[in-house]
């Protein structure tokens, strides 16, 4: 320990100073100080349009077996190939088994008829909406959870936001810096000797995007190589998919300490036009490895679920009548899932507009009774400690609590 | 403000946006030809012979096959027989040619001679996107790209919309293949009812997707001005445009029988009732004379050109010029290209290359070899772009800002460490790793 400034920015290799960043995490990661266990809110976007109406089906609405007579799942009873009874009315999908014992040990809550109010029913436009979190106004440069991130400048690490994806979302881009991965293992320049050199330049560009670019890049090296060993392995039981992949790198993460508190993933497949199937098929298969994933997510954190919430978001549902390619189309309300925390689970969640004909949004789709922003708003303030949720959803009005949390 | 650019500045720059990337031979001919008659010369690819990227195409044979000769020889890995074949590989089955697609892709950014041509191609690619993961699709795409796209890349924006409205893969992407009118749908059922089991008939009713992304994504643009009643109303349009032999000899047809014959409206217009194909082909033309189809597409190829933020007076002028020419692609670009906006300097690097542009611009300027296989088609899908693999309709983006981050700013320098030191199987380049380093600079990620 007791490195001077100087011989820690020399060993680094990175001209720190240069950041305009203060390289108070690394002097703590360069004394083998890992950064305090703090709450985790993990993002998962199902992308494409989640049919909520099968995952979590209302199976007491007779409407539900009427409009779709190919497409239904079995409403519960003994044997396989049925929907899993919750409460009465509401049943899981049979490929979603894993989640039932979650919802029993009440750590996993469900929230019906929610979703993004604006009626667009473009893919493009409905993820914006719901990454912006500004739905029906387009013009929002950042995402909401990036405002969050801004709102609290309180941890100062380069970790504190990773995206396991592609590219970076919209619903981290912003002010605040956010990171994205692969995997944790091919994030490393291939010429160590090199990389003061190379960066260099990108720190002192003229040129805000790349330089923006070089600085988080030069920090999250310099960090993941100061706890390189911290990090413990990838745990089993992960479906081996981009998606399980991805959920259990975040779960890493949040054993190693490293200061990560907003992590987002996604996963695709949703979009079920056509042969959608019921208790088998396209979708269950999807809806398989999404509760496979959660549920070794659920496991491989264990007590460490208490300080981790985990959300899910899709852009809208679907149409409630089958269409004629035994698929659905794009429709309204969904569902989401919120599952760790404090959150009071056991508990489907979301005023039930009914499927008659006269209840359906435009004639056709689930109405909305739960605005998607309330949901996240619970878990900001709730979970994450926000305030001030003005900053995160501007012009949402705020009403009381939708989810209910223990003490 | 800044100063104008030099001579120097202005041949690299018209390198930089109407190729993928300077050479210095080419940098040598923009300067003994002058930049307008360069450009002229490169709206005119027909004119311009292509013998080194030819014989660079000739080993991939896929690109020359029909679908149902590549459905023959590349089956979906179930029906292929012997488990363990494509161990070695691991590219068999219609992997194999969407790699061979990738590869034809890259070679021509990096060696055609047709530069311009070839980034137009990749322009509509995007535009017009279809995944060529999706089902049928696997092997619909050889022929989209070779039959559809190509032959109008240059050409007339009303003939793009007909080729990919009538392209087996675009009608497989986004369902109209399956979509029919109510009354067909109807009788479907009623028939499958009557017989019973046996593979479900998909043709059951109505399926908007299409419609939909022709009106937000390939004409008019999301604020267009169009309804959800305006899309219902295409989608009945466009029924019975659909696919004989969507896995076999895959062709367009226009199925009567699934048509619906009723009368529409679309966008205040109405369409007579007891028609057939013309009601898509009247929307084609409606839609390819609309203003909003004019500035969305301006808007597009401005910021191709020009900068990630179109200047509104260009937007105007090139849409003007698409409605004056009833969509000309040519000459709509010829009009960018030597606008002012264009060489302005506050257009000087001012686009970030988005990952193709990168790969190919560090190979032409460093000479390399390449047979563009699959460890240097990595790189791309590392970046982002895995090419014509681009899931949603969108296709891949053309703003800085989503291509730019710590991690793909990492793969990008990553990718110049290993290319300079000769790391890549298939790729080699014979210069001083040093020569290689100014490209992984700030610089060279913008064009």
């Amino acid at each position: 320990m007791a490195l001077s400034r100087r011989g820690f920015l020399k060993s680094t290799g990175l001209g720190f100073l240069a950041l305009g960043f203060p390289p108070a995490f690394l002097a703590r990661a360069a004394e083998g100080e890992r950064e305090k266990p703090g709450r985790v809110l993990v993002v998962i976007f199902q992308r494409g349009g989640m049919d909520g109406l099968n995952a979590v089906i209302p199976f007491k609405e007779r409407s539900y077996y009427a409009l779709r007579p190919s497409i239904a799942v079995p409403e519960p009873a003994a044997g396989e190939e049925r929907s899993l009874d919750l409460d009465g009315f509401y049943a899981l999908h049979p490929a979603l088994a894993p989640l039932k014992t979650i919802f029993q040990q009440g750590h996993l809550a469900i929230v019906h008829a929610t979703g993004s109010p604006d009626n667009t029913r473009s893919h493009f436009d409905a993820q914006d909406y719901m990454e912006i979190g500004t739905p029906g106004t387009k013009g929002t440069a950042d995402g909401w959870l990036n405002r969050y991130l801004a709102a609290n400048r309180r941890r100062e690490t380069p970790l504190r936001s990773v995206a396991l994806s592609p590219a970076l979302p919209r619903i981290l881009a912003g002010a605040a810096p956010a990171l994205t991965m692969a995997s944790i293992e091919q994030f490393r320049l291939r010429n160590d000797s090199a990389a003061t050199g190379l960066l260099r330049p990108y720190l002192s560009a003229n040129d805000p995007l790349l330089r923006k670019a070089g600085e988080g890049l030069s920090a999250a090296l310099a960090q993941l190589r100061e706890i390189a060993s911290a990090i413990p392995a990838r745990a089993e039981g992960y479906p081996n998919s981009r998606f399980g992949t991805a959920l259990g790198e975040i779960a890493r993460l949040i054993k190693a300490d490293v200061g990560l508190e907003i992590a987002f993933t996604e996963v695709g497949g949703w979009d079920t036009h056509v042969n959608q199937g019921g208790a088998n098929g396209a979708m269950a298969n999807r809806l398989k490895e999404l509760a496979q994933a959660l549920w070794a997510f659920h496991q491989d954190l264990g007590d460490r679920m208490e300080d981790v919430v985990l959300l899910t978001l899709s852009e809208f549902g679907r149409t409630v009548r089958e269409n004629g390619n035994r698929g659905t189309d794009h429709g309204h309300a969904n569902v989401m899932l919120v599952m760790g925390g404090k959150v009071r689970g056991g508990k489907v969640y979301g005023r039930w507009p009914g499927l008659d004909p006269e209840a359906l949004y435009e004639g056709r789709d689930l109405t909305l009774t739960t605005d998607f922003r309330a949901i996240c708003s619970d878990v900001l303030r709730s979970h994450m400690g926000q305030k001030n949720l003005s900053a995160v959803f501007p012009r949402f009005p705020l009403s009381s609590s939708t989810l209910e949390w223990q003490a | 403000m800044a100063a104008p650019l030099t001579q120097e500045e202005e041949a690299t720059h018209l390198l930089n946006r109407i190729s993928f990337g300077p050479t210095s031979r080419e940098m040598e001919r923009v300067n003994r030809l002058g930049t307008l008659p360069y450009l002229e010369e490169q709206l005119h690819p027909e004119r311009i012979s292509d013998p080194l990227v030819e014989g660079k195409l000739a080993a991939l044979k896929t690109i020359r096959l029909r679908s149902d000769e590549l459905f023959e020889l590349y089956p979906p890995p179930r029906l292929s027989q012997g488990e363990g074949q494509g161990k070695s590989s691991g590219m068999r089955g219609p992997r194999y040619v969407i790699l061979e697609l990738q590869q034809a892709r890259l070679l021509r950014a990096v060696y055609s001679q047709r530069q311009l041509y070839e980034l137009m191609v990749d322009f509509w690619t995007n535009h017009f996107n279809v995944f060529a993961g999706k089902g049928a699709d696997r092997w619909l795409v050889t022929s989209y790209d070779r039959d559809t796209i190509r032959p109008h890349a240059l050409g007339r924006f009303r003939d793009l919309i007909r080729a990919t409205a009538q392209s087996p893969a675009m009608l497989f992407y986004l369902d109209n293949w399956l979509s029919v009118s109510q009354e067909a749908g109807q009788e479907i059922r009623g028939r499958q009812g009557l017989l019973g089991s046996g593979r479900p008939n998909l043709r059951q009713g109505l399926n908007e997707n299409y419609a939909r992304e022709l009106l937000e994504l390939h004409t008019l643009g999301v604020d267009g001005g169009y309804t959800q009643r305006d899309v219902e109303e295409v989608a009945r349009c466009f029924t019975g445009w659909t696919i004989r032999r969507p896995r076999g000899r895959a062709e367009f047809q226009f199925d009567s029988r699934l048509h619906d014959r009723g009368e529409k409206l679309v966008l205040g217009l109405k369409i007579p009732p007891g028609r057939g194909m013309e009601d898509g082909l009247q929307v084609i033309d409606l839609l390819s004379r609309h203003p909003s189809t004019a500035r969305f597409i301006a808007t597009k190829l401005v910021r191709r050109f020009v900068a990630d933020d179109p200047p509104p007076p260009l937007v105007t002028a090139a849409a003007q010029i698409f409605q004056e020419t009833d969509g000309d692609i040519r000459r709509v670009i010829r009009a960018i290209v030597s606008a002012p906006e264009f060489s302005a300097p506050e257009a000087w690097r001012s686009k970030i290359k988005k990952p193709l542009e990168l790969v190919a611009s560090a190979l032409r300027a460093l000479g390399a070899e390449t047979d563009a296989s699959l460890p240097l088609l990595r790189y791309l899908a590392r970046m982002g772009e895995p090419l014509f693999l681009a899931q949603p309709p969108t296709g891949f983006p053309d703003l800085g800002a989503s291509w730019i981050g710590p991690d793909s700013l990492l793969t990008r320098i990553n990718f110049i460490l290993d290319l300079s030191a000769n790391r890549i199987p298939g790729t080699r380049v014979d210069r001083e790793p040093s020569d290689a380093l100014p490209l992984a600079a700030p610089e060279f990620q913008r064009r």
